[in-house]
């Protein structure tokens, strides 16, 4: 038997009203559709249809540190958060540099159902930054691995950062960078270096750290003739090069967090773990150039770096606590609040961010990040932009509670996520495969 | 004065700070006591928890809360990390739980203090927190300027050496221009604290990386503190030798000679251990300038009077 759903009376990416019929996970009708028998309706008046969300930087911490997320866990918040796909990061233990360590991610993904998670294969074995990982084999595995990065850790080496670049163009891949050179910022490096930091006494992390890499790098992609991706860009120097790299027609593209857009380091003032993260917080003007990127095409992603952590590596003195927060959950909310109810961006701009160039940048074109018309998948998120909402860490489908969004208020609420024509998430709560 | 913790220089009013100054001259006082016991913390609970080594600082507390009758218990933590064993928050609300009334606390990690004073029920003072601050030092710094100098208000104080990771500058810093010094701050560019252009701006002091510059001139400095390199600093390239630094910031002999030429009244502080020869050079460490050996001194006054307004004032008189 056919599964049909109507959605009723959606605004198309903010567009004009519409309903959305969708049969078999595939939208069938588009325009005035009368409910029939059998089909089940969703009424979607007065919310906007956008394109599912895809997430180029998802830390989900299985296998490892299952007591943090799990596939599951990450999966739920993805799904309650507006998201379709989420590419899982390598950094767990163990790390995710062979073929059969994807497959394992890929599959632990698609027993939960919930999002489509596609794992990002190692750049070096390891994350040690010295030998490469076996990029080919992650590639040609079940998992079709096209984003490598040693995310967590920077690939410092420049030697190996050319021949990762050079040999992923083979299978059209891409190398995602964390862009820290350790010996400006070493491991310590907790906050901005700036008058914050000055001031109490913190480990700097200059802005210039991230900047040489990225110098580097897209140096590099123009050498190689390659792919190079600029995870969690920070600063204005970075985005500056960034934007000269783009301009030369290097293939160069890039991702800013919500919290780099939204948080600002005075939040580490009062040396509360929850607020550590790397890259650190930047002042409130670096937040300013990085939103005027990401409406202006400099930048062309939104990702998260959902990083969930148990409560006992966060409950640290600052400097010794794990770096990372939660985004999932958020995400939408906090760019919508900023970028598009203040006018600086449009929802169809939205949508591009957060759905159609991750999924262009990850290799998932054919299945996500698609238009809503016929004979496309039925992945949407569905959004209420005027409802106003307040964070609750408590209420997060995450195993973690390292929120730095608790107890804020903003406009815009994700109020349920379709994958392929099923409902995975309705106001936050998810919907398992069996209901 | 409502303040349960001192966890920074800038808990102090002006108020505050003059208070506890008095207050350190009557506790000085007793110092040179035969009996040097008073009864004013009796049945309090002093637990100097030092996470990082330290003798002076350690032995101050100890000897503060003694004189003051205060059961005070020493625990050398050393060693306790987020890598190794127990967390901080593990190890402070253990002893919390035995109902002790304050918390002396030196930490490697900046903040460390700040944190501990959100999780227990205890009065929690920050002894030293990594690179951040040490706000007793800097009480007992002014204790021992205003002893030398007189009232500090319009005075001018030069701190020179490793601003970046010193938290004697930092908590100096505020404390001082709090009882309304002027300040100037000297050190090589590497080892100035980042964004001290923007804070220096905004709140008031001078910065100079000419040594020779600020102890000459007009305006020659009412007291200069002298600020210890740590030995690790050299292989951080900070700067290239001992010998080089202590040319350009160094407290040499020679410069000791003009400075005390040009302000006979000067007052030169170290908050100690002293790397002679580096920093400062034995002709001025030794010099009838040097009140090196009072700050000691004051340190166990300066936290007696600390320890009195934090645990005592709002129930006892103290009896002096």
């Amino acid at each position: 038997m056919t599964a049909r759903l109507l959605v009723r009376g959606a605004s198309i990416l903010g567009g004009g009203r519409a309903d959305l019929l969708v049969e078999d996970g595939v939208v069938t009708q588009v325009g005035s559709v009368s409910s029939g028998d059998g089909v089940e309706v969703l009424d979607a008046d007065g919310l906007v249809a956008l394109p599912g969300f895809v997430d180029l930087h998802t830390h989900l911490r299985e296998p490892g540190r299952e007591d943090a997320e799990t596939v599951a866990s990450g999966s739920a918040a993805a799904a309650a958060g507006g998201y379709a796909a989420v590419l899982a990061m390598a950094n767990t233990s163990p790390v995710t540099d062979t073929a059969e360590a994807a497959e394992r991610v890929l599959d632990l993904g698609r027993a939960c159902g919930l999002v489509d998670v596609q794992p990002v294969g190692a750049v070096s074995k390891g994350l040690a930054g010295e030998e490469l990982a076996e990029l080919g084999l992650m590639a040609r595995s079940r998992a079709s691995v096209r984003v490598f990065s040693d995310d967590g850790k920077c690939v410092q080496d420049a030697r190996l950062m050319r021949r990762a670049l050079e040999y992923v163009r083979a299978f059209g891949g891409v190398v995602s960078q964390h862009s820290q050179d350790t010996r400006l910022a070493d491991g310590n490096a907790c906050c901005h270096e700036g008058e914050i930091s000055g001031r109490y006494g913190l480990p700097g992390w200059p802005s210039v750290a991230e900047e040489v890499v990225v110098a580097r790098d897209v140096m590099l992609a123009r050498h190689t003739g390659s792919r190079v991706h600029v995870a969690h860009v920070s600063t204005p120097g970075a985005v500056e090069v960034i934007r000269w790299a783009k301009a030369q027609g290097i293939a160069v593209t890039a991702e800013v967090t919500p919290h780099h857009l939204a948080l600002t380091t005075d939040l580490v003032s009062g040396y509360d773990p929850v607020y550590k993260v790397n890259p650190p917080l930047r002042p409130e003007e670096f937040t300013l150039v990085l939103r005027e990127a990401l409406a202006d095409g400099t930048i062309d992603a939104v990702a998260t770096d959902h990083a969930p952590h148990a409560l006992n590596d966060k409950q640290h003195a600052f400097v010794d606590a794990a770096f990372g927060m939660l985004g999932l959950e958020t995400a939408f909310a906090v760019v919508h609040n900023l970028m598009v109810a203040t006018g600086q961006m449009s929802m169809e701009r939205l949508a591009e961010v957060m759905s159609v160039a991750p999924a262009r940048i990850a290799g998932l074109s054919k299945r996500h990040g698609r238009p809503i018309a016929v004979g496309e998948p039925a992945t949407f998120a569905l959004v209420d932009p005027s409802a106003r909402w307040t964070v609750d860490r408590e209420a997060s489908a995450s195993l973690s509670r390292n929120n730095p969004w608790h107890g804020r208020s903003y406009a815009g609420r994700v109020v349920a996520t379709l994958l392929r024509g099923r409902v995975t998430a309705r106001d936050g709560v998810v919907v398992s495969a069996g209901e | 004065m409502t303040r349960r913790h001192l966890l920074s220089a800038a808990d102090l009013t002006r108020a505050d700070a003059e208070e506890i100054l008095t207050t350190a001259a009557s506790m000085h006082d007793i110092q040179h006591r035969e009996v040097k016991k008073l009864p004013t913390l009796r049945g309090r609970t002093v637990i100097n928890l030092f996470f990082e080594d330290s003798t002076r600082t350690r032995t101050s507390f100890e000897l503060a809360g003694k004189w003051m009758s205060a059961d005070t218990i020493n625990i050398s933590a050393k060693g306790s990390s987020a890598s190794k064993g127990e967390s901080l928050r593990d190890t402070v609300l253990t002893v919390d739980a035995m109902s002790v009334d304050a918390f002396i606390i030196r930490h490697s990690a900046s903040g460390a203090c700040h944190q501990v004073a959100g999780w227990v029920d205890a009065s929690v003072i920050n002894a030293g927190d990594g690179t951040h601050e040490h706000p007793t030092q800097a009480l007992l710094d002014a204790y021992t300027m205003q002893q030398r100098i007189g009232s500090l208000e319009g005075r001018h104080i030069a701190i020179v050496g490793d601003l970046t990771h010193s938290r004697v500058f930092r908590s100096n810093l505020i404390l001082l221009r709090t009882l309304g010094a002027r300040l100037t701050v000297v050190a090589p560019p590497t080892l100035l604290p980042s964004g001290i252009g923007a804070w220096s701006a905004r709140d008031g002091f001078t910065v100079s990386s000419d040594l020779d510059a600020v102890l000459s001139g007009d305006d020659v400095p009412d007291a200069v503190m002298m600020l210890r390199v740590q030995k690790e600093r050299m292989s951080g390239g900070y700067f290239p030798t001992a010998r080089e630094y202590a040319v350009g910031y160094g407290m040499t002999a020679a410069r000791y000679r003009a400075l005390s030429a040009a302000n006979p009244d000067v007052a030169i502080l170290h908050p100690g251990p002293m790397n002679r020869g580096l920093e400062i050079s034995p002709e001025a460490a030794d010099s009838p300038h040097s009140v090196i050996l009072d700050q000691v001194s004051a340190g166990v006054a300066v936290r007696m009077a600390v320890l009195y307004h934090l645990l005592a004032a709002d129930t006892t008189e103290v009896a002096v």
